[in-house]
């Protein structure tokens, strides 16, 4: 029998179905592959193996008794450590939440177990998902599958990590400014970043309210597909949730095959400059690819993309800076044994249990809320936000969706960049504007550079449109692999 | 434009308003690292945005009514069960009021 580790989430499924494997074979040829290589990769912060084989051999038991089960049944997939679960530890990467068990499930959770899809473990995440690397995490650094000395991106990078080097089919991630479609485009992986609204954020543990939102990273499109069918949908515990009535949710793996007919490309020269010459020259060649597939492409300008990063460490630090205020050492997580008063309990407590890069944002966020800032960041950025919008809004007036280069190089080198913040920010460039417009990306692997890393085609699309974006990415998934 | 400088004594009001606690040597770093993101930040101000309405949403989300209904809450061992320090009824903090 050929590897479990190796077939997709769909694969995995179809040979539960008919009786070929079982899913604590699925789930146990999991544990094998990260026993043989988690202490190189270092992907995940917590396993649940116990608890994962025995909800598989519950599947397995339903499966043989012929009793109904769900659309993952059976399927192992991994978590990031910022989603809420009740039967594991959740440190979103934080020493100031490094034993923190919560008393519930996120609803991305209890809609996987719903589906009966087996946890594996949660993976390892830049702490609360800032950064874009994985090296801030507080627990651990991980490192790219493909080549171990440099990162495999982030804030996802465990998740990416994970899915690259066969521990998982599936995992999922959460996207701020890029953290699920960068580190997949390190780890030559695709990844999904939906529509904001579109999945639920509750027990997704906040960074930027108005950005977060959580999707999946697979090695196929079918199975980010299959993913989203289980995760998405209307949640009334998250306000921000987009009620059926204004954007039902669709099957995502229905017609995923047909492709988008006349399909229209819209690419805007004046960006990939930033690019180096290999991903400008892979992302190019993927563009031709769907030339020839019948597409058409046209040049567009979006002239206020270039404003995205500066835009994003006002908003996403602004809203850091208040979600973060309920580390207070009282209700949950570190408290510092060095506290006398209860000044202290707060001051000190987020000292010892704060990483720098949090530290930092919550520093800069506080700044462009403080009386006097307020209006010449905060509200400027809340304007030129707008602006962004419009760009897109504009441009999937005239094309079904965008094409650009994920991240302007493949995957840096651990320590590269750690000691410049400003340097690290501007390598989340191409992703940005997608969270600060709400629109959905997908990043599908598309070529190697001459050191054998991985390339990543960024397809980004209108508001609700995740179905067609599938369609577009699948098609070249086809012709590439 | 004029570079941004954010000084020692502003980086330690906003820690004070962060509620965080920093070394000196913190301080110093921190004062060279927000000063040059907020001037790269302050390209913002290339763009005229007069007429341009703030977005703090880029859906449109209007308020969300639920039935004013009891629910199921987490019970008391449960919401306590994380606490650095609780006595099985309430959090437990140092003396706020002095004597």
């Amino acid at each position: 029998m050929s590897d479990i580790s190796n077939l997709s989430c769909l694969e995995i499924k179809a040979k539960i179905a008919a009786g070929e494997i079982t899913s604590e074979q699925a789930v146990g040829a999991m544990f094998k592959k990260i026993d043989e290589n988690e202490e190189r990769i270092g992907a995940f912060i917590s396993l649940c193996r116990d608890e994962a084989i025995d909800r598989a051999k519950k599947v397995d038991a339903k499966i043989k008794v012929g009793e109904r089960v769900g659309s993952m049944a059976g399927v192992p997939i991994a978590v990031k450590d910022n989603m809420c679960t009740d039967f594991a530890a959740t440190t979103c990467g934080s020493k100031i939440l490094a034993n923190f068990k919560p008393p519930y499930d996120a609803h991305v959770i209890e809609r996987l177990k719903a589906q009966d899809a087996i946890i594996i473990g949660k993976t390892n995440m830049d702490e609360f998902a800032m950064g874009s690397s994985t090296e801030n995490s507080g627990i651990k650094q991980t490192k790219n599958p493909w080549d171990t000395s440099r990162v495999p991106g982030g804030s996802s990078g465990g998740s990416a990590a994970a899915v690259a080097a066969k521990m998982c089919p599936a995992a999922l991630g959460s996207d701020t400014g890029g953290s699920i479609r960068q580190p997949a485009s390190f780890c030559g992986v695709v990844g999904l970043k939906p529509t904001y609204g579109r999945v639920s954020r509750y027990g997704l543990v906040a960074y930027g309210s108005s950005l977060d939102q959580i999707g999946p990273l697979t090695r196929t499109v079918a199975d980010a597909a299959l993913v989203m069918n289980v995760i998405a949908g209307e949640d009334l515990r998250d306000s921000t949730s987009v009620s059926e009535n204004i954007a039902p949710k669709t099957d995502y793996l229905a017609g995923l095959d047909e492709g988008v007919k006349d399909l229209t490309i819209a690419v805007v020269p004046e960006l990939n400059e930033g690019a180096s010459a290999q991903v400008r020259e892979a992302v190019k060649a993927a563009i031709e690819a769907y030339k020839k597939l019948g597409a058409k492409v046209i040049e567009i300008s979006m002239p206020h993309f270039g404003y995205a990063i500066a835009t994003y460490y006002v908003v996403a630090t602004a809203e850091a800076s208040s979600n973060l205020a309920r580390y207070d050492g009282v209700h949950y997580g570190h408290r510092s044994k060095e506290a006398q008063n209860y000044i202290d309990v707060y001051t000190k407590s987020r000292a010892e249990g704060f990483g720098e890069e949090v530290k930092r944002r919550i520093m800069l966020g506080t700044y462009a809320l403080s009386s006097g800032y307020y209006d010449a960041y905060y509200l400027k950025a809340l304007k030129v936000r707008n602006l962004i919008r419009r760009d897109f809004t504009q441009a999937f007036e005239k094309s079904h969706c965008i094409m650009m280069p994920v991240a302007p190089t493949t995957a840096f080198k651990i320590g590269e960049k750690a000691a410049d913040p400003l340097e690290m920010y501007l390598s989340d460039i191409y992703t940005i504007a997608a969270n600060l417009a709400g629109v959905p990306g997908i990043s599908v692997p598309c070529g190697f550079d001459g050191a054998g890393l991985p390339i990543g085609l960024q397809i980004l699309g209108p508001a609700f449109g995740e179905g067609n974006l599938l369609k577009i990415a699948r098609s070249y998934e086809k012709v590439n692999s | 434009m004029a570079q941004v400088k954010i000084d020692q004594g502003q980086v330690r009001q906003v820690a004070k308003l962060s509620r965080l606690e920093l070394s000196d040597a913190e301080i110093m770093q921190f004062s060279d690292q927000l000063s040059a993101v907020l001037d790269y930040v302050a390209k913002l101000n290339e763009l005229d945005t007069t007429n341009v309405e703030p977005l703090a949403h880029c859906l449109p989300v209007s308020n969300v009514f639920r039935e004013d209904k009891v629910r199921e809450s987490l019970g008391t061992e449960k919401v306590l069960a994380n606490a650095p320090q609780h006595d099985g009824q309430f959090f437990l903090v140092p003396k706020i009021l002095e004597e």
